[in-house]
């Protein structure tokens, strides 16, 4: 289907009863379920904004990654709560990338031990918990305790934040890397890396289709950042407050 | 906290993908919403300096994180314009891919 035009002369936010609204022209942007689009945060309402300013003659929604997120967490499309979404993000421990380990070749092995070894540290220093690695196919054996601690942790957080964490958790394939960039542990740029080190091994390795690489590394950091930004802007002591994430 | 380098070159960057942007809406970047909040952040916290506070190390974060966001998306979008956008070739660029060139036949196939 072609791609809708830009419709819209200025965009602008107000500040409406549940929070934060977009305008286009004189419309208020609605959620794909025709909700009025709200936001409980003023810095996201104006990135939002930017998002939709940026669009030049036609609209390019695979672009705009917080307009995204806003609607998911307005919407819920997948219909899942709080209880639900956590379990989803912790379930990701069992499979995280990097605490699944090849024995071959030597030097990817390396590789991982070296890159990944000093995340999984942090995390189990930060959390007080033991994760470790494995080179089994059924991945790592999590300890309940484990789990039990990140599901405690993430529930301290309100549901727009907990859509962003899931969000970028699915991005990464990795719970501990997501935490990484939510405790500001690590940068985007890094956390991308390292989810992405098998394939940037074998790219230095056999060389790569250059354009294809750049761009799902691209992509992949253009949502990392978004979902980051995204959990932080929800998670904030001044927007916490906000109606809207009353849960 | 991650290494993010010096607070005025997040900050610079920052602006940079701010005046791009604004440049597709074809407005001075200066009148956005989102120059305006980036800007008084950076002042109200004073995050310029080299020894932040842990208050504006997350302001510093947040801004290298949106850079990265609006950079990647960029980067991403011309990707995407060079390499999927482009539509159909003629069968001169086809053949030209291949280190072909099309014969000339002036009085046409025959």
């Amino acid at each position: 289907p072609p791609e809708r035009k830009r419709f819209y002369q200025n965009v602008s936010i107000s500040q409406g009863e549940g929070g934060f609204e977009i305008n286009l022209d004189h419309r208020k942007l609605k959620t794909p379920q025709a909700k009025l689009f709200t936001v409980p945060s003023e810095a996201l309402a104006i990135a939002v904004a930017t998002e939709w300013d940026s669009q030049k003659d036609t609209i390019k929604f695979y672009t705009m990654h917080l307009t995204t997120l806003c609607n998911t967490a307005l919407d819920n499309p997948t219909q899942r709560n709080k209880v639900q979404l956590i379990c989803a993000a912790v379930k990701f421990l069992e499979t995280d990338t990097i605490c699944y380990r090849v024995e071959e070749p030597p030097a990817l092995a390396e590789l991982q031990k070296n890159e990944w070894d000093p995340i999984v540290a942090w995390a189990e220093n930060r959390y007080n918990v033991a994760i470790g690695s494995s080179t089994s196919i059924t991945g790592p054996n999590i300890p309940a305790s484990t789990k039990d601690t990140f599901i405690s942790h993430l529930a301290s957080y309100n549901m727009w934040a907990l859509q962003g964490i899931e969000y970028v958790i699915t991005q990464l394939k990795s719970l501990i890397l997501s935490m990484g960039l939510i405790d500001r542990h690590i940068t985007v740029e890094k956390a991308v890396l390292l989810s992405r080190l098998e394939e940037e091994y074998q790219i230095q390795r056999w060389g790569s289709v250059e354009w294809a690489h750049d761009y799902d590394l691209c992509e992949l950091r253009a949502r990392a950042a978004a979902g980051t930004l995204f959990v932080h802007l929800c998670s904030e002591s001044s927007t916490v407050k906000h109606k809207l994430l009353q849960d | 906290m991650a290494a993010l380098g010096s607070p005025l070159r997040t900050l610079r960057g920052l602006l940079r993908e701010l005046r791009h942007a604004s440049a597709r809406a074809g407005r001075p970047y200066r009148d956005t919403p989102a120059y305006q909040h980036v800007m008084a952040a950076f002042r109200a916290h004073r995050v310029t300096s080299e020894k932040l506070c842990r208050a504006q190390q997350e302001l510093h974060f947040q801004a290298a994180t949106y850079l990265c966001l609006l950079r990647s998306v960029r980067e991403h979008l011309a990707l995407h314009r060079e390499y999927h956008g482009k539509g159909e070739r003629s069968p001169r660029e086809v053949a030209g891919l291949v280190g072909f060139r099309l014969p000339q036949q002036p009085g046409g196939k025959g």
